[in-house]
């Protein structure tokens, strides 16, 4: 039971990543790629209606750890105290950003939430990697079962961590890099024009930053995550993982180059997919590993209940077909490239 | 303030305050908005349409505000109520999960179509994402009332090997007999500030003389559904959390009641200060034997005081959870009053052009709000010293390792971005009212290019 949950929220978490990832990807380029108003509402048109959706999937993966794994959801959130509150603050101003700048139209109110947008999604493309970089190296856990990490200490990785060390900081960099090739090609895919061209030409050169990046922090994970070294050593089919990655990496390039959009963005889908569930594999059985060995939690100490995680199983696959469905719907009705004429506006009627 | 343990109280209490503020009008609005479109749709009528679109850009501007100060609240379980989340994670974590899983997927793919698709979707279909959207809302509600609904009242639980709580009963957590009760009451909380809005802005377009035929109809729709939820606040939703209130947390009761001594035939304090020092009500304004007889259908029956109980029993903060209970049902009184006139002159063909009652109407919008506040005040205060009622202490509860110092630098950026967020909110839906239901007249002037956009 714990295993397939595991399994779960981890799906659930790379789904938010893929989506949201792209939303959050198109707000970081966003003053890169769009320069005039009529411009940067094209890119904000692109994630207009389906960004707080997206969204959704971090809250859902959320609830869903807490209820299956109530103590690794009760140490991190509380641990990594800090880093989370910045997090909901630049959530809170992003989501402001998006909705509130079309209310009003004025020579400061547009720069304002423009500048807002993009720093907010480039700063939590950033957070979201440190998060995982941490997640990956381990965090203090002591006999408690708790931990506090402070923003930073000395940037080295020892007894002392803090939030912020030279190994998170480059996956965070690392997931900058390609959560902006991603929205990239996703800003591409829905635009036309200058922008589209733009993008084009931007997620090319983040591809070249994503692979050096990506071959620098897999080697250094091999190296301070003993757990990973020991998995892809024991079971070495694992290695389909990273080369779902390796392949979607190359796809990216390649589709790019052909100016096929649609495959080029669903290549870089690929990329991220496989990078997450590498990590995935590689920490497996633990859901948290800890700088001492010793107090790390593993799936079977952190989960909850059996009787609760069987019956969560019934209503979250019903749930989640639902939510497919609507997404579905929404991703239909919503296919092909934005359109944004002066004539057009926001409330369709 | 300065024990971890308070600060950490007041962090949620001042988020979740806050976030409440949007979710009861989304609520009460998306009914609302329900009732407008099935009137478009009966009709035929544009008139109705216009009435809901000028209530949807509204609606748009609440949820997005709902939505940023909803985050916060689903993470704080884990950051600062982590002995919390461990201990009762696998119960209470089935419900907020639900939540995410059946309402936000449902509520924020189909908001994106209701604001933005009426001409692809067509009349039905359009009159759907309005209902789905209410679904969403009304079904988000529920899960998290219930969620609460178990920190007063847990069932469906037992005490696993390690300590930890375990669900035994799914069923039994989703249909809390608590649950169901304090969602019929808070949902008729929402609306009624849902109703008082739309009144109150179609009394505002009536007494200042411009989109009256709108005016008319907000102020209809108000007041008639207004009524029958001012009603059905106090009886028998509202009767019926006192009563649960009064079976399962005595000490709850004698507090909010300002009761200090066990009394057969114990009366109703309306008014009257409590002196928790020296255990009295100042001042009081009674009605005699009248508590025991709401209570318990009888007017000697013994009402046990606060002097029952230890005093490590008590509520921490009688005087304000007091004050709470007595601000809610005596508004809930004045709703009653107010719908109720309102609805005889409408009735009788005098609402529009009765000044008095308009203005009333308008000055009333906030006080559902504040009644709604001060609601779960009662609701959360009375339940304190539990935090999960009669199984985990509030004091037990916080994260172990957030030191008071934390907590408080981030309960003042929280303060900090909130106020920022209440100006906005207040400023944006104050241009829509002011733009009014008619935007294709405004279009005509400068405006046009507010709405030109996506
Ligand atoms: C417009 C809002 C509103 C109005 C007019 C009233 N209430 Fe209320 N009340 C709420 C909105 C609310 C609420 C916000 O929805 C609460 C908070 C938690 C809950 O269950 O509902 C609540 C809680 C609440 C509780 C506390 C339950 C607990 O301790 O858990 C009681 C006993 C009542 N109500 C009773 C009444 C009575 C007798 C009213 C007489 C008219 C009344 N309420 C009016
Ligand atoms: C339905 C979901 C809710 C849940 C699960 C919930 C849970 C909690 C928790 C965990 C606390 C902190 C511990 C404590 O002091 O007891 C708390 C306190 C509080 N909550 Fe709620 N709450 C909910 C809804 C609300 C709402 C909607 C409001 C107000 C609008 C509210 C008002 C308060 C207040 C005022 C406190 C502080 C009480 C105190 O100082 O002890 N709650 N609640
Ligand atoms: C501790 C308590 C609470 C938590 C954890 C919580 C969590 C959330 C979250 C995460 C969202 C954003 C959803 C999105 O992104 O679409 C949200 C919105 C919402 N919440 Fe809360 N909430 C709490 C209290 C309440 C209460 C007490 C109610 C009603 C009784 C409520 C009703 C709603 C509704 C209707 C929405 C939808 C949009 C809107 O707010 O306008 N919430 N909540």
């Amino acid at each position: 039971m714990g295993t397939i949950w595991f399994w779960l929220v981890a799906i659930m978490i790379a789904i938010y990543v893929l989506l949201d990832g792209f939303d959050l990807g198109a707000g970081a380029i966003h003053l890169l790629v769009a320069k005039t108003d009529e411009e940067r509402r094209q890119v904000l048109a692109s994630i207009g209606p389906v960004w707080d959706g997206n969204e959704v999937w971090l809250i859902a993966a959320g609830g869903t750890l807490y209820f299956a794994f109530p103590t690794l959801y009760a140490s991190a959130f509380s641990g990594f105290y800090l880093p989370l509150m910045i997090v909901l603050w630049l959530l809170i101003l992003r989501g402001a950003s998006i909705e509130f700048r079309n209310h009003i139209k004025s020579a400061v109110w547009h720069p304002f939430w423009d500048f807002l947008f993009c720093a907010s999604s480039l700063l939590l493309a950033v957070f979201l990697g440190t998060a995982l970089g941490n997640v990956v190296r381990g965090v203090p856990l002591d006999a408690s079962g708790y931990f506090f990490e402070p923003l930073w200490t000395n940037f080295r990785l020892g007894d002392e961590t803090g939030i912020l060390d030279w190994y998170t900081i480059l996956v965070g960099v690392l997931a900058l890099l390609a959560l902006m090739m991603h929205g990239g090609l996703w800003v591409q895919m829905k635009t036309s024009g200058e922008v589209n061209a733009r993008a084009a030409r931007l997620a090319g050169r983040a591809w070249w930053g994503v692979v050096v990046l990506t071959a620098l922090v897999t080697a250094f994970t091999f190296r301070i995550q003993q757990q990973v070294r020991e998995n892809f050593t024991t079971w070495p089919w694992g290695l389909a993982f990273p080369l779902v990655a390796v392949a979607g990496i190359a796809g990216v390039i390649f589709e790019l180059r052909k100016h096929d959009e649609c495959k080029a963005f669903f290549a870089s889908c690929a990329y991220l997919t496989g990078m997450l569930t590498s990590v995935v594999f590689g920490v497996y059985p633990m859901v948290l590993p800890a700088r001492n060995p010793v107090y790390f939690l593993t799936v079977a100490t952190a989960k909850a209940g059996d009787y609760g995680l069987k019956i969560g199983l019934s209503w979250w696959i019903l749930g989640i077909i639902l939510a497919a469905g609507y997404f579905a719907y929404v991703y239909r009705s919503f296919e092909g490239k934005v359109v944004v004429d002066k004539e057009s506006h926001r409330y369709g009627d | 303030m300065g024990q971890a343990v308070d600060v950490h109280r007041l962090h949620f209490a001042f988020t979740v305050t806050f976030h409440y503020i949007f979710p009861q009008l989304t609520m009460g609005l998306a009914l609302l908005l329900v009732y407008l479109k099935t009137k478009a749709l009966r009709t035929g009528d544009e008139h109705y349409h216009r009435a809901a679109r000028f209530w949807a850009r509204i609606f748009g501007i609440n949820f997005a505000l709902g939505v940023v100060t909803g985050i916060p609240m689903e993470f704080q379980f884990g950051t600062n109520w982590a002995t919390f989340s461990k201990a009762a994670g696998g119960v209470i974590g089935q419900t907020l999960a639900m939540e995410g899983v059946f309402s936000f997927f449902l509520e924020s793919s189909f908001l994106g179509l209701f604001l933005f698709g009426e001409s692809k979707l067509g009349r039905v279909g359009h009159w759907a994402a309005a209902f789905l959207v209410f679904l969403g809302s009304w079904l988000s509600g529920y899960l998290i009332v219930a969620t609460d609904a178990w920190m007063q009242h847990p069932a469906g639980y037992r005490i696993g090997a390690d300590g930890a709580i375990e669900l035994s009963s799914f069923w039994s957590l989703l249909l809390n007999k608590w649950a169901l009760w304090q969602y019929a009451h808070t949902m008729l909380g929402a609306v009624q500030t849902g109703c008082f809005v739309m009144a109150g802005v179609g009394a505002f377009y009536l007494l200042t003389k411009r989109d009256e035929v709108y005016g008319r109809t907000f102020v209809r729709g108000g007041v008639l559904v207004g009524t029958v939820a001012a009603i059905l606040q106090l009886f028998p939703t509202g009767d019926m959390q006192g009563k649960l209130v009064a079976y399962n947390q005595q000490s709850t009761l004698a507090a909010m009641e300002g009761l200090f001594e066990s009394q057969a035939g114990a009366p109703l304090a309306i008014l009257g200060q409590p002196d928790v020092e020296k255990r009295k009500l100042d001042n009081p304004l009674e009605v005699p034997n009248m508590l025991s007889f709401l209570t318990y259908r009888q007017w000697r029956a013994n009402i046990k005081g606060l002097s029952d109980f230890p005093q490590t029993e008590w509520p921490d903060q009688i005087p304000l959870l007091y004050y709470g209970y007595h601000v809610m049902v005596g508004l809930g009184t004045i709703f009653i009053a107010v719908m109720v006139l309102a609805s005889l002159l409408e009735w009788r063909g005098k609402l529009y052009d009765s000044r008095w009652m308009l203005w009333l109407l308008m000055l009333c919008v906030p006080l559902p709000y504040i009644a709604n506040t001060a609601g779960w005040m009662t609701a959360e205060l009375g339940r304190q010293p539990w935090l999960i009622y009669g199984l985990m202490r509030t004091a037990s509860g916080i994260s172990p390792r957030v030191a008071a110092g934390n907590a408080w630098f981030t309960l003042i950026g929280f303060m900090g971005m909130y106020t920022v967020l209440a100006m906005l909110w207040l400023f944006l839906i104050y241009r829509e009212i002011q733009l009014g239901p008619e935007p294709s007249e405004h279009l005509q002037k400068d405006h046009a290019a507010v709405l030109a956009a996506d």
